[in-house]
């Protein structure tokens, strides 16, 4: 069984997404990285960018895979997790600990379509 | 279109395996991961379920002249008890298939194809056989489970289940005999994964318990089943080719790398031999293996550049080689830029990836 912490809103695409005020603080789901297997590599964003809803921003690469993380609104990344360069690994071991990256929204933006806990378990179910 | 299970499907589901389609059939693709998996063949044992291939009976008086027109390699020389690589070409001198050939008898051999190529490969060795009275090709792969045990203590785990003198036997040799219990199969030395190793042919309707015969006899090497996820970056890093990416109907195996299995001086030739000879002059592209500098990872289908921008290739496999610890690839390059040292760039989703050509296999060169 996937864990999917009830704090968390999620996205169709298996990002979760915590919010800090206007700034969107993003990763993957246990889901995900249980799907992709051992991330050996992830592309960060350069912080300063300005992105679009559903943008690809990061990409994340497993073995034998690479999974497209996409920005679930306008806005600028702010801040990308350094310490994953050389230890993508901890997406694994703590999916909602490792963030990727933070995005500060744009004004007057929000996110699309956000789940909660209960929504996203029953889609990754479907 | 219903999926194909092997004899030892259950074993899977019960490791916990992830199952996937691949070629017709429900393969397992990693049990606990390919890196682990990947790494344990290298340091010691793994095993593979590898039934969905093919096995092609080719039989009868002339079933030697037979494969020396349909496949491209010296089949006359191989002795009874041996195997050889092979391609199978067609008329415009592209490979319709990479095959191992194993001579069971003077007039007796067997064809391990592809899963993917299975059907066309049956259909294509009838339609071409030369000698149709005096030599025989039936589809036998409905009746053989295979599986590969493969590292550099396969050699223990194999000794510990049959009786046949396989510590001794030579690479690219085989015995026939009672293995794990189940009289009838083939042990050959064999492989796909760069490592020593062995592949055995077990007949299908007594194969299921052969499975966790050999994890128990492998324990003690701490032996885990490998996925077809593993089993691919393992051939990659040792630069072995794999049909429907290195390979296919268009590319010659000479462009492939693969002029040692290919004997143009053959008496009469064999089929596609002189399309195979005409393309030596016109062939612009060539196999190579790219070891890439820094994280990016090359994946299939990328453009290959020069540094200067000009584009100059194709990526046609690529991974993290969890053994080599970087990005490798295969590649068609155009002739000019196939020098091992060259300088290339490898376009990963429009990130650059600096790459060097090397020669030989991966596992083997130190960056």
């Amino acid at each position: 069984m996937s864990h999917i912490p009830a704090d968390l809103k999620y996205t169709r695409s298996d990002e979760w997404v915590r919010t800090e005020g206007d700034v969107l603080v993003i990763g993957i789901t246990d889901h995900a990285q249980d799907a992709l297997g051992e991330i050996v590599h992830i592309e960060l964003p350069e912080v300063g960018t300005t992105v679009s809803a559903g943008d690809t921003v990061c990409e994340v690469e497993s073995v034998k895979a690479v999974a497209e993380i996409y920005a679930p609104a306008d806005g600028e990344i702010v801040e990308a997790n350094g310490d994953l360069e050389d230890a993508a690994e901890k997406v694994n071991q703590d999916p909602y600990g490792a963030w990727l990256y933070k995005l500060r929204l744009a004004d007057g933006a929000a996110p699309g379509e956000l789940l909660d806990a209960a929504a996203y378990a029953a889609k990754i179910a479907e | 279109m219903e999926l194909r299970r092997t004899p030892f499907f259950d074993h899977h589901v019960q490791a916990g395996a992830r199952m996937v389609p691949f070629a017709g059939w429900e393969m397992p693709v990693q049990y606990a991961g390919v890196r682990d998996e990947h790494l344990q063949v290298r340091r010691s044992v793994g095993l593979f379920d590898v039934s969905h291939m093919g096995e092609v009976r080719v039989r009868g008086p002339r079933a030697e002249d037979a494969l020396m027109w349909l496949l491209s390699n010296a089949v006359r020389r191989i002795q009874v008890g041996a195997a050889q690589y092979n391609a199978l070409c067609n008329e415009r001198g592209g490979t319709v298939d990479d095959v191992f050939v194993y001579r069971m008898a003077e007039d007796d051999f067997l064809v391990c194809v592809n899963a993917s190529n299975r059907e066309k490969d049956v259909a294509f060795l009838q339609a071409h056989n030369p000698h149709p009275g005096e030599a025989e090709i039936v589809d036998e792969s409905d009746a053989w489970a295979q599986v590969a045990i493969q590292g550099p203590d396969a050699v223990h785990v194999v000794s510990a289940l049959t009786d046949l003198p396989v510590a001794d036997l030579p690479r690219h040799r085989f015995l026939e005999g009672t293995f794990a219990g189940v009289a009838g199969c083939i042990v050959a030395r064999t492989g796909y994964t760069g490592e020593d190793g062995f592949e055995v042919f077990v007949p299908a309707h007594l194969a299921p318990p052969v499975w966790p015969a050999i994890l128990e006899a492998g324990a003690r090497f701490g032996i885990v089943p490998v996925g077809l996820g593993a089993r691919d970056t393992l051939r990659l890093e040792a630069g072995n080719c794999l049909y429907g990416h290195e390979l296919d109907e268009d590319t010659s195996p000479v462009q492939a790398g693969l002029g040692w299995i290919v004997k143009l001086g053959k008496p009469g030739g064999f089929l596609g031999s002189d399309a195979i000879e005409r393309r030596k002059d016109t062939d612009t592209r060539r196999l190579v293996n790219l070891v890439v500098e820094g994280k990016r990872i090359p994946r299939e289908g990328m453009d290959v550049r020069t540094p200067s921008g000009e584009v100059v290739g194709r990526t046609t496999s690529g991974t993290l080689g969890p053994s080599v610890g970087h990005g490798i690839a295969m590649a068609y390059v155009d002739h000019a830029h196939t020098e091992p040292g060259t300088e290339l760039v490898i376009d990963v989703r429009g990130r650059e990836a600096p790459a060097v050509v090397i020669k030989g296999p991966f596992t083997r060169h130190q960056s």
